[in-house]
């Protein structure tokens, strides 16, 4: 393995020490004064403090959206919806790489993810959903969709602002107004966003973003709102789903995963490699459709491995502000307490654990990308969603044994499939669970491409005409 | 358990045998293809809005809806490996069916609605007409909910709606036929299969139709028919794990409906609420989901990451 001299980001935006809710257009802070801190996890040091909305904040906040659908944004023509749109993809591509700096500061993620994926998907969905907002009559869903009103929208702490975009983007442009909570670990990113819709003179109330923790969502999903848009674990989708039960409030969900990525023995080979890395450490495995599970064909699965392990040793741990490091930082103290609770019942369920030799920072919140082998479908790491650098490798012989292991899952976010024959292909997306299905490939993603979830993973697509759908009255 | 019958209700005033007695039917389940009587043995009296009793329809317990989502799971995958052309053709041919005895449905629904026979047929007619449609859906939905998405890099991609598995649907109350089809036909167009709680005190035009079905080439367990209460049958439904979608139309109590809503968020099955009205598509969209599936194209695509 090469040596590389560091590489760091020289970019550094303009943090404030202190940011307020945003309401109505102002920041604000919270009604009881509550603040919390977000903290740099590869450094743990505290960068900035943020108010904490609380219910009576969740109030106004939802009284500002809905006096914005009333007044100004339900009225307003698709075209001039789509133009502030469309203004404010090209503000978030000119502030592009300042975006991507705080987003790796805040979150731990590596500065050539946020730089190369996040900020330009984030800004191509605000491009795309401008694009639809006077063309919404023609996206299928019949002759006079409708804005649902005023949406509440609860975001993960691994894309923050990608899943900002996700949710902000397709309400925005069908009219609706939205009160947004991000992650209480990761609120820098949708702040500044905040701070480049008054840049953009979005109308005050249209877009309001309430930082806070579990309390501040669920006042959220008790407020009066009329539709709940979540992603996040299965656990407090469920939760949600069952507070909505019985009121008028409709409800999208994305929920967890527990991809199987399948090589099949006629797959080339160096590429399924390189898709299963990318498959289980993008964004250090915190992403609900990674790959965590390894379906291979039991023929190849020697060398496969063998391959992977050699792979999986060049990476790069470290620094997530050095544009050659691969992995980052776990996002918290919390996050990283999870993975290695549920990595260690990995071996005492008799798996074998792989990990490449390589140093971890001091400080910060740190898990090597970890390769177990001799896993059995019983065992804990290959039914629980792990959120982390965490593979667990399987084999198979057929490919009905394949596609039987691979549905084996209360899950069903995504799946992938590695072979050079055609047939095989549609043969087995065909039968796979899963709401996207990545054949020779993984990871993908893109405006235009709906995703989403079956089963336990949740209901609604995000992206594409379908994800229209999950915004209006039809 | 049972409420035994009481007074016949088709007046013969006379005292005497008739010259020919009636044959008549004994109301069963339609679980799998098969008219199985209800496993506990229990049955319910069904009668008129003038309070004469028509029958005794089967009273279908918690065992019985189990059963019945067995049947449907089992004939899902097969049901969905069909072409939507035949799929749509065993629509069509439940129509034929139904327009070939529309007499007998029309005389049957008067007597459970109540309505003139007139206006019984029209309905009946109607709900063939809705079979007719949903039959033309099945080789379209696809076309329409899908199709290729342009994004923005070197790789094919394509959306095509999927069915949703196995859909538990509590029929509309007061419309016993009609309501019914309206419910089941865009649940099982796209390959879904269904367990279906007739029109709790109309139950019987529901458990004659699934002789229509039976008699259609549908494969047995598409479509599973139970008489008995919404209150005893439908919470193990909304709860059953293997259930995939709820349709709470025909949930007339709204504290019920909002506690099976709550209960079928356990497994965050898909709820069709009370009173959800829209067009036929959209009756069609719920219960599917959309599969969206990548692939690189032309030798250059990369497909790794940014490793």
């Amino acid at each position: 393995m090469f040596e590389y001299s560091p590489a760091p980001e020289a970019v550094r935006p303009d943090i404030r020490e202190h940011y307020g809710l945003f309401v109505d257009g102002k920041f604000v802070d919270a009604e009881d004064g509550s603040t919390f801190k977000s903290v740099n996890p590869a450094t743990e040091e505290t960068l900035f403090t943020v108010a904490e909305a609380g219910e009576a904040d969740v109030a106004s906040a939802v009284a500002a959206a809905r006096r914005a659908f009333e007044t100004v944004w339900g009225p307003m023509s698709g075209a001039e919806r789509g133009k502030y749109l469309f203004r404010i993809a090209r503000l978030l591509q000119e502030r592009s790489r300042e975006f991507a700096v705080a987003e790796s500061i805040d979150n731990g993620k590596p500065i050539k993810e946020t730089r190369d994926f996040d900020v330009p998907t984030a800004a191509q969905h605000f491009f795309y959903h401008a694009g639809w907002a006077d063309k919404l009559d023609y996206a299928g869903l019949g002759p006079d969709p409708r804005p649902l009103g005023v949406v509440g929208q609860v975001i993960p702490w691994n894309f923050p602002l990608l899943m900002l975009a996700w949710k902000i983007a397709p309400a925005l442009a069908c009219g609706n107004t939205t009160v947004l909570k991000p992650a209480e670990t990761t609120p820098l990113t949708a702040l500044m966003f905040a701070e480049l819709c008054q840049e953009a003179e979005l109308p005050p109330g249209v877009v309001n973003i309430l930082p806070g923790a579990g309390a501040t969502g669920a006042a959220l999903v008790h407020s009066p709102v009329d539709k709940i848009a979540f992603t996040g674990s299965t656990a407090v989708g469920r939760s949600i789903a069952k507070a909505v039960a019985g009121s008028k409030k409709r409800l999208t969900l994305e929920l967890g995963g527990k991809a199987a990525n399948i090589v099949y023995d006629d797959a080339p080979i160096d590429q399924a490699v390189e898709g299963v890395v990318n498959g289980i450490f993008f964004n250090q495995g915190h992403v609900c459709c990674a790959g965590s599970r390894l379906l291979v064909q039991e023929s190849i699965a020697e060398d496969v491995l063998e391959r992977l392990k050699d792979r999986v040793a060049t990476l790069r741990v470290g620094d997530p502000l050095d544009k050659n490091t691969d992995v980052g930082a776990i996002n918290s103290a919390e996050q990283l307490t999870r993975i290695e609770a549920l990595a260690e019942t990995g071996a005492a369920d008799g798996a074998e654990a792989w990990q490449p030799e390589c140093e971890l920072p001091e400080r910060g919140f740190w898990f090597r990308p970890t390769v177990f082998t001799g896993v059995q479908q019983s065992m804990r790491i290959a039914r629980e969603e792990i959120f982390g650098p965490v593979l667990s490798v399987l084999t198979f012989r057929t490919p009905d044994e394949a596609i039987a292991k691979a549905n084996n899952t209360p899950y069903g976010l995504s799946a992938g499939v590695w072979t050079e024959q055609g047939s095989k292909i549609l043969w087995t997306a065909e039968r796979l669970r899963a709401g996207v299905v990545w054949a020779n490939t993984f990871n993908r993603f893109d405006a235009a491409s709906p995703f989403g979830g079956l089963k336990e993973s949740g209901y609604g697509r995000e992206g594409g005409r379908q994800g229209l759908e999950a915004y209006l009255n039809v | 358990m049972s409420e035994q019958s009481k007074p016949k209700r088709t007046g013969s005033k006379r005292a005497a045998a008739p010259a020919r007695l009636r044959v008549k039917k004994t109301y069963k389940l339609y679980v799998g293809g098969k008219f199985p009587r209800s496993e506990s043995g229990r049955s319910y009296a069904v009668t008129g809005p003038d309070g004469a009793e028509l029958a005794n329809a089967a009273l279908a317990s918690r065992k019985d809806a189990r059963d019945a989502v067995a049947a449907a799971r089992k004939a899902q995958r097969p049901w969905a490996g069909q072409t939507a052309y035949l799929r749509g053709q065993i629509l069509y041919r439940a129509a034929e069916m139904l327009e070939g005895r529309a007499g007998q449905f029309a005389e049957e629904l008067a007597e459970a609605t109540g309505a003139e026979p007139h206006a019984a047929l029209g309905t009946v007619e109607a709900a063939v007409d809705r079979l007719v449609h949903y039959a033309g859906w099945t080789d379209k939905v696809a076309s329409v909910l899908g199709g290729a998405n342009p994004v923005a890099g070197p790789y094919f991609n394509h959306t095509k709606p999927e069915p949703l598995g196995v859909v538990a649907v509590v029929a509309p109350q007061d419309d016993p036929l009609l309501g019914l089809v309206e419910a089941v036909a865009p649940v099982v167009a796209t390959g879904n299969t269904a367990v279906v709680v007739a029109s709790e005190d109309r139950p019987l035009p529901a458990m004659s139709f699934a002789e229509v079905l039976a008699t259609s080439d549908l494969p047995g367990g598409v479509v599973n028919l139970l008489s008995g209460k919404v209150a005893e049958i439908a919470p193990h439904l909304a709860s059953h794990a293997d259930v995939n979608g709820v349709d709470l139309g025909g949930v007339g109590d709204e504290a019920l409906a909002a506690e099976l809503e709550a209960a079928a968020a356990g497994t965050l099955k898909v709820v069709r609420r009370p009173g959800a009205g829209g067009s036929s598509l959209d009756r069609v969209r719920r219960w599917v989901e959309y599969k969206t599936v990548w692939h690189p194209a032309g030798m250059a695509a990369g497909v790794g990451g940014g490793y």
